[in-house]
């Protein structure tokens, strides 16, 4: 099977370019390589995380054509020239996302290694759902793994930011 | 290409020789320092009197080597008025880097933001066993306050000189020296321009008491939390030098097993490719991660296994192979007479109990960056033994410890799961082998496999209790899983309690909280067997049987705010208690549960915790540290377990081995009892120690069935 997959990888051409956080990046990749690679590796943009390697724990978690994937299981091949937005295209030059800005001020992050799958995560849930309960928080983000256990604090964080998310359009 | 050691001379083992560190002065390096650091104030403090044993000091390599081996940590105020601390503890997700950056702006009056901690570097930091034991909180913040506090003593001198005044009159506040009389105020840097002053402290300056307070106490948030929730921290797997490979390891089919032959011809013909091969050790580098996995995938190996002992006879091996005479010590006392005690009981119980193997899983797996340069070895990586880790790397290639450089950036989290250097050790074999930096990071699968787990166990009990409720006996053994937390906080008068060591299948080592969370397991489900054995309240049998007032004071804190005996309960849905003392922390938890009637899904709903380890450094993140607890806890009450069969384990992966998540997570609720009168002790484990039993109490007062085994249900409760 993975010899199929090698020779298949063989006869597709490499990718050339990536549209990541607004901006153009020329590469010259495998399109066989996972997605997560691509951004670490390729282009320094370490911020989305290896976890698992399965797409179990949430931690590579980017938007792609603003939906929620996870990075290590996406072939970059797929990902084309749609739009990338890791946790780096977040902010803005001045002003933290209003999620970041929420998990700083409840301080719900511990080690932090989840942190950016999870915020990425919940933009996506926010931007379906600017007004989430908070049993369609615990459902959207099921798939992020928070081994420090601060997921309490993490749902409250994303209620939060949906708030200020709020104030910031009235 | 391949390098093989076992033809090549071999890596000079002359030069590894055990010498004896000089005695030193710290006058004489006080030079040295100036000259690395620049000039300023530089403060180093002592040990306390019999910590050096065990815990930081103990000179180390390359500068800190030629530094007196007594010294715990020091500070340096720079020209600038710039603070930087040096320890050798590290960041794992405690927040300890936060909590003692408050420790120092308490006793050195200066705003946490500029102060700079450096930690677990072991050529700039001093000699430390490693994060582990909840220590950082009760020994290195008093040693970081003694030194804050001289260097504001330091200050008011400099300042009662300038001004030719009494230093009695001066006051510190935000990084100044104030003369109240005269209103004057002079900043630290001016004090320090053009200094090179230094002062070796003893260990008994005065500090400030926990109700003056101002830094400490308050809930500063995580000091660089920016940095994280924006993606910019530098976690160990993501760090890059230049001309960097990427590793890969070549893992044998099960544990022991050893290779017969090896072909790795097609690996060596791919583009870039370097294959290392050192006897049993089978490693590539490779420019990219995806040509280093499709590199070691095209290795053909032979391996001869050796037998091994499956999970599924695990508890009865772990009985059959332990030391007969039980460890006594402190923890495990003997008093009285067990036999009596039970002929004076009215009622008698004896009861078996296990706990399985479990998985640290910290999110970020193992990693390690090495780079050699002119034998000299640098290795960045996640570990929470940072000298432990050179010590294992100056062993493996026979350098001096001098020769080696570990640091370590605030990792993703441990749990006690990363006290080991194997992946610096790889990944040093494998830059060592190529002659380029080699960055290596251990996949999911590795870590689940290759790693250590925590100890598996098997725990007995016999005991006595008149009807009244006053237990008369209590013998305790536990096999293999651990001594921490053992003793029984309860006025028992015949007691016999003994740890067992044993063969373990699988290898294993440390985790938050330990041995304490089996023995509390353990201790706190019979504590309730005896309850309702005489038909009393579970905390009313506790107190009865109780005289420690901290102990008796969170069993009080949160059953009040739980609603202990005053919740009517529905069908289905059960309460217990349950807690104990360790680590200098006392925690009582109270859980509520409900059970499916036709799945037997355990639902934890509610859980409350109250927390008593003296004088709060940070309350809002005490109360984080304890509700990732409580969490990290119901992984291994519920379905945490690892499976293993003839040296494979059987679901390393997150696809296989559940985890807590998200819809798992109770209501929690948190009480802390502020001990502003007493030393804080450390408060990243024992909160989790009280979560097993209290839902394991709370199954049997829904639905009448004792479960004595962790986990308690991986596929819910079958009646």
């Amino acid at each position: 099977m993975r010899g199929a997959t090698t020779l298949l990888g063989c006869f597709m051409s490499n990718v050339t370019a990536l549209h990541v956080n607004r901006a153009r990046y020329p590469i010259d990749v495998d399109p066989e390589t996972s997605l997560l690679s691509v951004l670490r590796d390729y282009l320094g943009l370490t911020g989305s995380k290896y976890g698992c390697g399965e797409g179990q724990c949430g931690a590579c978690t980017v938007l792609i054509d603003g939906l929620p994937r996870r990075s290590c299981i996406t072939k970059v091949g797929t990902a084309g020239s749609k739009p990338i937005t890791t946790i780096e295209g977040l902010q803005n030059s001045t002003q933290l996302h209003p999620l970041q800005q929420a998990f700083l001020e409840l301080d719900a992050l511990q080690c932090g290694y989840c942190t950016p799958g999870m915020i990425v995560a919940a933009t996506a849930l926010l931007k379906s759902n600017p007004d989430p309960t908070e049993q369609e928080i615990i459902r959207f983000m099921e798939g992020n793994i928070c081994r420090c256990g601060i997921y309490r604090r993490i749902i409250a964080a994303i209620q939060r930011a949906a708030k200020l998310m709020k104030e910031g359009r009235t | 290409m391949i390098h093989d050691p076992i033809n090549a001379p071999p890596p000079e083992p002359e030069r590894y020789e055990l010498k004896s560190l000089p005695i030193h002065h710290f006058e004489l390096a006080r030079r040295e320092f100036f000259r690395i650091f620049g000039g300023g104030l530089v403060i180093a403090c002592f040990l306390e009197k019999g910590q050096a044993a065990q815990e930081s000091g103990r000179g180390g390599a390359g500068f800190n080597q030629r530094l007196p081996q007594d010294i715990a940590a020091w500070l340096h105020i720079d020209e600038d008025g710039g603070v930087t601390v040096y320890t050798g503890k590290v960041e794992v997700g405690q927040n300890s880097r936060t909590a003692l950056t408050q420790a120092v702006a308490e006793e050195l009056h200066v705003s946490s933001g500029s102060i700079r901690m450096v930690m677990g570097d072991t050529d700039l930091t001093p000699f430390d066993m490693g994060t582990f034991g909840s220590r950082t909180t009760p020994t290195m913040s008093p040693q970081l306050r003694k030194a804050a506090s001289a260097a504001r003593n330091v200050l008011i001198d400099l300042a009662a000189q300038t001004w030719g005044t009494r230093r009695e009159r001066l006051v510190a506040g935000e990084g100044e020296i104030r003369d109240p009389e005269t209103q004057r105020a002079i900043a630290y840097k001016s004090l320090l321009k053009g200094q090179k002053l230094s002062r070796a402290i003893p260990s008994d300056d005065p500090l400030s008491p926990a109700s003056h307070w101002t830094a400490m106490g308050n809930s500063l948030a995580k000091v660089d939390g920016k940095e994280f929730v924006t993606g910019k921290h530098t976690f160990p797997s993501d760090l890059k030098l230049p001309g960097m490979l990427f590793g890969k390891v070549l893992r044998p089919p099960s544990f022991g097993a050893t290779l017969v032959s090896l072909d790795t011809r097609q690996a060596e013909a791919m583009t870039g490719v370097i294959v290392v091969h050192e006897g049993d050790f089978v490693g590539i580098a490779a420019p990219s991660e995806q040509a280093a996995e499709r590199a070691i995938a095209a290795i053909q190996a032979e391996w001869k296994s050796v037998p091994q002992q499956s999970g599924k006879d695990l508890y009865e091996y772990l009985k059959k192979n332990a030391e007969s005479q039980g460890d006594h010590d402190d923890r495990t006392p003997v008093s009285g007479s067990v036999e009596s005690g039970l002929a004076a009981a009215d009622q008698r119980l004896q009861a078996t109990y296990t706990v399985a193997y479990i998985a640290h899983a910290p999110l970020e797996p193992r990693a390690a960056v090495a780079q050699w340069e002119d034998g000299k070895l640098m290795v960045w990586t996640g570990t929470q033994r940072p000298f432990g880790v050179r010590a294992e790397l100056a062993q493996a290639f026979r350098i001096p410890e001098d020769h080696v450089r570990v640091r370590m950036p605030d990792m993703g989290s441990g749990y006690g799961g990363k006290h080991s250097g194997e992946t610096a050790v790889e990944a040093a074999r494998l830059a060592r082998a190529v002659g380029r930096p080699v960055k290596l990071v251990w996949t999911r699968e590795e870590e689940f496999s290759w790693a250590y787990f925590r100890p598996a166990g098997v725990l007995e009990v016999r005991s006595g209790v008149k009807q009244d409720g006053t237990i008369t006996a209590w013998e305790f053994h536990n096999y293999n899983s651990g001594a921490a937390g053992i003793g029984t906080p309860y006025d028992i008068p015949n007691q016999r309690i003994e740890f067992h060591a044993s063969k373990s299948p699988l290898r294993q080592g440390s985790y938050r909280g330990l041995a304490a969370t089996a023995n509390h397991f353990v201790r706190e489900s019979h504590m309730d067997e005896l309850a309702h054995t005489v038909k009393m309240d579970p905390l009313e049998f506790r107190l009865k049987n109780l005289k420690d007032p901290r102990l008796r004071g969170v069993f009080e804190a949160a059953s009040t705010k739980f609603g202990w005996g005053k919740i009517r309960k529905r069908p289905a849905q059960g309460f217990g208690i349950a807690g104990g003392i360790e680590k200098g922390g006392y925690v009582a938890t109270c859980a509520e549960v409900s059970v499916d009637g036709s799945s037997g899904q355990v639902k934890i709903v509610r859980v409350v915790t109250a927390f008593d380890c003296g004088a709060v450094v940070n309350p809002d993140q005490l109360r984080n540290q304890i509700e990732g607890a409580t969490v990290m806890g119901i992984g291994g009450a519920l379905f945490e377990a690892i499976e293993f069969e003839d040296g494979r384990i059987l679901n390393g992966r997150f696809s296989r081995y559940r985890v807590p998540r998200f819809s798992d997570v109770p209501e929690i609720e948190v009480v802390l009892v502020d001990r502003k009168d007493l030393p804080s002790a450390g408060a990243g484990e024992t909160p989790l120690v009280g979560l097993a039993p209290a839902v394991g109490n709370a199954i049997f007062d829904a639905v009448g069935i004792r479960l004595r085994s962790l986990p308690m249900a991986p596929n819910g409760i079958n009646r």
